[in-house]
């Protein structure tokens, strides 16, 4: 025992933490050894972010101890917790999209002198990425760079501060496999110099692959831990979610019928101009799951507007059940049966001011039932929305209020509900399930799979790949605007899909 | 040669422009860190009766400049005060700053027994040199026939702009003023870097409304500026938040202001376009640079900091 506090980096005991009445942290506790890649695992809303958050001076517990290599320590802001050596890597990325790598990471750091020497820095910045392998041009500004290489440049803000524990919140959602797979290579020999990672995550087979212990939280309490060897996939999936659970996948399906919905030569145009689909052609036919896969900014959106009609293509035609509806308005696509569920649930796919019931009959409100003339039948909203939320099971619906108050996972049925109750003859989804927890997920699945099973032609663009094998037919790869390879389900494999997403073309592809 | 009338319109460009060079410069480095201040109205015009008090009763440029500074400076708290701490819209603020200092400086200006109103200064800013260098054929004029003010305003130009692209401190106001949730993750402290470049912002208005009463117009008068307060926060969007750009769109407006003068000096057919014709050119000016480089877009690619007129807030559950 006498070595403990040279072991331990962090340890928490008992920590509570509320929001509004709400325990986020209920009696957590653990513990982060020095050298060690920790996981940490749960579903949405189990306190993984808040547990991490507190860690990283963000919030404060409202009760329990936390110990900081060996001392009783507490953090009150982002600032304190960097200076003991302690950073997170969030989600959503906290660079500063105008500036330089280099000037991103000289940023806000306590020993800069008043002058700044940009080749100085730049010089810093690129022996820093060399050693970790985490290559990036120190000069380049942060919007010209890739998901994978902006979370690089987070990484090395950390070190480049000496940081002793290192929190990477899902690091791993925005990367394609190889770079995951680097990504793990730098993880471990973080660990093998003697800092400690956190690595957040709810993709078991990752959790299993790179890290050497595993804490489980559910509900906002701590339900399980174990050195990862010892862990089973299944039992941690358990302690994760409390059932036994199996996330549904397609079977194959006999009833595949005549092409529905098709793309030839498609051109759309970009938000800077230049052409950012470039002759994309596929045809998805009824009943079938057609899989888009591709490094977010490849052109998945401008596609989905080409085909939605927010965007009307350059050249190239888009064609819905023998009918060229290349030049139809959005308005004019829904009527003959296009279906849309955007990436931004609330926003582009709701009015997050209006409630659950106004938004549940959004796409159907100028006609009858819904309404007569200029005037709304609000018989008929209510009447439709209560129908709905219970057969799709919308849950914390309010009457009267704003829907943004639903959940993640809730939003989305809502938004599935409403698509899918116009009985489209195809549903163009992108990322329908980015961001739910598992049972969320489960049943988002379900929805699209019941659509299939109806006969939509389902296009089905994601930068999930776990999502688009267990849905799609088929699987179509997009790289800077262009088809580069194109296969049944049963011929992809996450590794050649991740090779094929970061450039490199299959043979006779396209 | 120097007293041709380019030459003469060029040095008189400078004059006017010096008021309009530290305003603009206190505003860029403002709205840089992303705080949208439009009461440099109220602000130059506290700072010049500020300025004209203090000299009309020390008789010292010197410390006329000092206290319009801080007057702008302590003025334009209650700007920051409403827009950062309590996250007022920073328009709202701003506006209000500006009627509120145009009022105040009337009303100090025609306070007490003996006010201020009507009575030269007891001391204005003359050219520091008269011949020798200043008669070098026409970079004299130009160079060296300013007064003090105008070299500290093309110093202070220098200095902001080494500070908001050469040092540590300019590198948090930009990532403030640019992404404010980042630049506090990054350990800087926004409400604070906010609270410094509005009073910077304040303290340079200050300096430039002194420049008015102390230099251009020195005899107090109500609204001695003008609307140049107005007029500062268009040029910071023709100079593209840059300083040495600023220096540039401030002569071109003091030479606007000046042409009215200029064509008078010229004779038929010149002289008949109507004066006040020609007074509207700067505001013409504005209008335009508005219209062709304030739009969205456009804005943003020339160097608009992307958190401009946004409040603040730290995310919360």
């Amino acid at each position: 025992m006498a070595d403990h506090a040279d072991t331990l980096a962090v340890e928490f005991r008992n920590i509570d933490k509320a929001f509004y009445g709400v325990k986020a942290n209920d009696n957590v506790n653990f513990d982060l050894r020095r050298g060690e890649v920790h996981a940490l695992l749960g579903e949405n809303g189990a306190g993984k972010s808040t547990l991490c958050s507190i860690l990283a001076g963000l919030y404060r517990p409202d009760a329990g101890e936390f110990i900081f290599e060996g001392t009783p320590a507490t953090f009150k802001t982002p600032k304190d917790a960097l200076a003991a050596g302690v950073g997170m890597v969030y989600q959503h990325f906290r660079l500063v999209s105008n500036l330089t790598v280099a000037e991103n990471l000289a940023l806000g750091h306590p020993k800069l002198s008043v002058h700044i020497s940009q080749e100085q820095l730049e010089e810093e910045a690129r022996q820093l990425g060399e050693e970790y392998g985490l290559p990036v041009d120190p000069k380049a500004r942060i919007w010209q760079l890739s998901v994978g290489e902006q979370q690089r440049v987070e990484i090395l803000k950390l070190l480049y501060r000496d940081a002793k524990v290192l929190i990477l919140d899902e690091p791993t959602a925005v990367l394609t496999p190889q770079e995951s797979q680097q990504l793990f290579k730098t993880m471990r020999q973080l660990a093998a110099e003697g800092r400690s990672v956190i690595f957040v995550s709810h993709k078991l087979y990752e959790v299993k692959q790179v890290s050497d212990r595993v804490t489980v939280l559910r509900d906002g309490k701590t339900v399980g831990g174990a050195e990862t060897k010892d862990a089973e996939p299944r039992d941690l999936a358990r302690m994760m979610v409390g059932r036994e659970l199996d996330l549904p996948t397609r079977d194959p399906n006999p009833d595949i019928g005549e092409p529905m919905l098709i793309a030839e030569d498609l051109r759309v145009a970009g938000d800077r101009g230049l052409e950012a689909v470039k002759g994309v052609s596929f045809e998805v036919r009824r009943g079938e799951v057609l899989g888009i896969c591709g490094v977010s900014g490849n052109g998945q959106r401008e596609l989905a507007y080409g085909l939605t009609g927010l965007r009307i293509p350059s050249s190239g035609k888009v064609i819905l059940d023998d009918e060229d509806i290349t030049k139809k308005t959005v308005e004019q696509r829904i009527d003959r049966g296009i279906a849309y569920v955007p990436q931004s649930r609330l926003g582009m796919g709701l009015a997050p001011g209006l409630t659950t019931e106004e938004n549940l009959a959004l796409k159907a409100y100028r006609k009858p039932p819904f309404s007569n003339g200029p005037m709304l039948a609000p018989g008929v909203f209510k009447e439709n929305g209560t129908k709905l939320i219970e057969q799709y099971d919308i849950r914390g619906v309010r009457p009267g209020l704003p829907i943004r108050l639903l959940s993640g996972g809730n939003l989305q049925k809502a938004l599935l509900a409403r698509e899918v109750e116009l009985n489209p003859k195809a549903l163009i989804a992108r990322s329908p399930t980015r961001g739910l927890d598992v049972g969320a997920t489960e049943a988002v699945r379900n929805l699209v799979l019941d659509e299939r099973a109806k006969g939509t032609a389902v296009l089905l663009i994601s930068e999930d790949l776990d999502e688009l094998l267990a849905l799609s037919d088929r699987v179509l790869v997009l790289y800077e605007g262009e088809v580069v390879g194109r296969m049944p389900a049963e011929e992809a494999t996450p590794e050649r899909l991740g090779l094929l997403m970061a450039g490199h073309r299959d043979e006779g592809a396209a | 040669m120097n007293d041709s009338t380019l030459i003469l319109t060029l040095v008189a460009a400078i004059g006017l422009g010096t008021g309009l060079v530290f305003a603009t410069v206190g505003e860029i480095i403002t709205e840089r860190a992303g705080n949208l201040n439009l009461g440099v109205q109220g602000m130059m015009l506290v700072g010049a009766v500020a300025g004209f008090w203090a000299t009309f009763n020390t008789e010292s440029l010197l410390l006329g400049v000092i206290v319009a500074m801080i007057a702008g400076a302590a003025f334009s708290v209650i700007h920051a005060f409403a827009s950062v701490s309590l996250r007022v819209s920073q328009i709202v603020s701003g506006l209000a700053l500006t009627i509120f200092g145009t009022g105040l400086s009337s009303f100090l200006g025609e306070a007490g027994e003996d006010p201020l109103v009507g009575n030269p200064s007891k001391a204005t800013f003359e050219p520091i040199l008269e011949g020798g260098l200043a008669d070098i054929p026409v970079i004299g004029p130009l160079i060296f026939g300013h007064d003090l003010m105008v070299y500290v305003s093309w110093l202070t130009v220098a200095a902001a702009s080494y500070y908001l692209f050469h040092t540590r401190m300019g590198l948090s106001l930009r990532a403030v003023g640019e992404d404010p949730a980042s630049a506090e993750s990054a350990g800087v402290n926004v409400a604070r870097v906010r609270y410094a470049h509005i009073m910077a912002g304040g303290a340079l208005a200050g300096a430039g409304g002194a420049y008015f009463s102390l230099a251009l117009v020195p005899t107090w008068q109500n609204e001695p500026i003008g609307a140049s307060g107005w007029i500062a926060i268009a040029l910071v969007i023709l100079a593209s938040w840059r300083p040495w750009r600023a220096l540039f769109a401030a002569y071109l407006f003091g030479a606007a202001t000046r042409i009215g003068f200029t064509m008078q000096t010229l004779g038929e057919p010149w002289s008949n376009i109507p004066s006040s014709l020609l007074a509207m050119l700067p505001f013409v000016l504005a209008i335009i640079a508005m219209l062709v480089l304030a739009s969205g877009k456009r804005a943003r690619f020339l160097g608009a900091p992307a958190a401009l007129g946004l409040p603040y807030f730290r995310e919360q559950r």
